[in-house]
């Protein structure tokens, strides 16, 4: 009989420890493999200068906007609320469109899907291999942001008044969850071609418009309010800022009914979620991509 | 079979000389228009992205209690970001693509001037992002109420025309650098976004940045051009305004001859370089 057109024929499917070692080969693999092709373009110095420079443009823009309007008073809460949104918004960008873009890399790029598909790999496991080495560089691009921000616009940073296990949780339930949606985009972008440059941009420049990254929502037209609060980022960035700002963070009228308990819980809730909706999305869009032919597309778009 | 009828192989009548030239500006930008009318959804969801950065912007700005007329100056700034992103994954980075995909070896074969596929290409993406660009300026003006008051629009007029040619000169200029620095280009265009974004004062204005670094960022054409256009557009831009119109119109006018002759100089060396070393055909994924 022959196996379902969703299953590899290369893998056993049976033995859980296998899969298990499986997974974690491909992930690992897939994690030097990231590492090697965001980095081995240019020299390290280059490299540095490359993963610094655009972080910091980015939150120049917002410093300088907001330095002509209150001419400098980067006291003001609102001003740490607006940066370090800005500064752990970098990791949306890396995690969700590094695991999504792993797709479009391996199938126009490079051309390698077809031959990734026949290895005994575990191919959701290496999307998120790929999307490790975005996180690393984009781990770097936060620090160094956070960095500027405290030490030349005075970001309020107290190590000894930072909820650390909260911080530690919160951010590592928010990367899982980006992780996760990135699947979600990954299994999306093995059934199109023409918009591939656009599905990544497109979610996260919603999410950085609805979740409230660089501005409390209470600012959005009331209409658009209700998207931000079912946005999982929402209650991430909120978390983050509480967990490093305290009082300061939970001073603004948005989330502050919460306690950083219910916060956790809808984050981790949303964050289940999130990993049902990304083996659904992948079982799914995987049998269609074989069924269609779609694994060796290549579009040259 | 009567004198009059022409035989089956007949030599097509060949062009030449500036014949040959508009011929081939015309069909490298005849791909750049017809292309968009083939994939329309890259319209609306150019300008939906667009609308999304702008949106975010805006609501900043209100966050922090800023005057309106900075809405607009968003607004003006996120329509010309179409333009600049044009110039870099679509100009500059161009004959980079087409290496990889194996068009530059025949576009160098063809008895064509190169100059002529560069300025089609331009004059393509100036046609088909100006259509994106006039969409975000509307939508964008639409929802978020910006007001207008022109006062002089020949010189409005002349500063975009102005702005545009120099910018996509740079563009020209710039491909020949990009096909020499090969597969780095795509990380140097990524990394000539946001950089850029803050040093041309695409969301404020640029005289903020400090004279210096103002006068260091008018190498790129949208920083005077942004300018001068926003001067010419708001009540209070002149107030907040780098330079005067007159001087920046004759430092726009002064970039676009540099580049464009920078640019017929930089190919024929990329050329010279590409042919003895061999990389006009070379892939290095």
């Amino acid at each position: 009989m022959r196996p379902p057109i969703h299953q590899s024929t290369t893998l056993p499917t049976t033995n859980l420890p296998t899969r298990w070692a499986a997974a974690w080969r491909s992930f690992r693999i897939a994690t030097w493999l990231g590492w090697q092709i965001e980095s081995n373009w240019t020299d390290p110095f280059l490299f540095a200068i490359y993963s610094m420079l655009k972080p910091l443009a980015s939150a120049a823009i917002l410093v300088v906007m907001y330095g002509v309007i209150t001419n400098g008073q980067f006291q003001n809460p609102i001003f740490p609320y607006i940066y370090l949104g800005n500064a752990f918004y970098i990791y949306v960008g890396a995690v969700m469109t590094g695991v999504s873009w792993a797709v479009i890399d391996d199938r126009e790029h490079y051309r390698t899907l077809k031959y990734i598909y026949v290895a005994p790999i575990r191919i959701p496991a290496y999307w998120l291999g790929r999307g490790v080495a975005r996180f690393l560089t984009g781990s770097f691009a936060v620090l160094i942001t956070l960095a500027a921000g405290v030490l030349f616009l005075h970001v309020p940073f107290q190590p000894a008044r930072v909820d650390w296990l909260l911080f530690l949780v919160s951010l590592t339930l928010g990367v899982v969850m980006l992780a996760l949606m990135g699947l979600v985009l990954a299994s999306i972008s093995l059934m199109i071609a023409h918009h591939f440059f656009l599905i990544g941009e497109a979610v996260a420049g919603a999410l950085y418009l609805l979740s409230g990254a660089i501005f409390p929502l209470e600012v959005l037209p009331p209409w658009l309010r209700p998207l931000g609060f079912a946005m999982p980022i929402t209650y991430w960035l909120e978390l983050i800022r509480r967990s490093l700002l305290g009082d300061i963070a939970s001073g603004f009228p948005t989330l502050s009914g919460f306690t950083n308990g219910q916060l956790l819980g809808i984050l981790a809730g949303l964050s289940v979620l999130f990993g049902l909706m990304a083996a659904v999305t992948f079982r799914f869009c995987d049998r269609r991509a074989r069924e269609k032919g779609l694994i060796d597309r290549t579009t040259n778009y | 079979m009567s004198s009059e009828a022409r035989p089956f192989f007949a030599p097509v009548p060949k062009a030449s000389g500036w014949r040959l030239f508009l011929k081939t500006v015309v069909a490298r930008a005849y791909p750049r228009v017809v292309g968009q009318q083939r994939e329309r959804s890259w319209i609306f969801f150019d300008v939906f992205l667009s609308i999304l950065a702008v949106s975010a912007y805006v609501f900043v700005y209100r966050a922090i209690g800023a005057p309106e007329e900075y809405v607009g100056f968003v607004v003006v700034g996120g329509a010309m970001t179409a333009f600049w992103l044009n110039v870099l994954w679509s100009m500059s980075s161009q004959l980079y693509w087409e290496k990889e995909s194996g068009n530059l070896a025949l576009y160098i074969m063809a008895p064509n001037s190169m100059m002529a596929i560069l300025l089609g290409m331009a004059l393509g993406g100036i046609i088909a992002t100006a259509l994106r660009a006039g969409a975000i300026l509307l939508v964008g003006s639409l929802i978020f109420h910006v007001q207008y008051a022109v006062g002089n629009l020949p010189a409005l007029v002349a500063v975009f025309i102005l702005t545009l040619a120099a910018l996509y000169g740079l563009g020209m200029m710039s491909a020949s650098l990009f096909l020499l620095w090969g597969r780095e280009a795509w990380h140097l265009a990524n990394l000539a976004q946001e950089p850029i974004y803050l040093l041309s004062g695409f969301y404020f204005p640029v005289k903020n940045l400090g004279f210096w670094v103002a006068v260091g960022a008018s190498i790129i054409p949208l920083t005077l051009g942004l300018d001068a256009m926003r001067q010419l557009l708001f009540p209070s831009g002149a107030m907040l305004g780098f330079l005067p119109v007159p001087v920046e119109v004759v430092v726009l006018a002064v970039l676009c001859i540099l580049f464009l002759i920078a640019a017929r100089w930089l190919l024929g060396y990329m050329e010279r370089i590409a042919v003895r070393e061999g990389r006009l055909l070379e892939s290095r994924r």
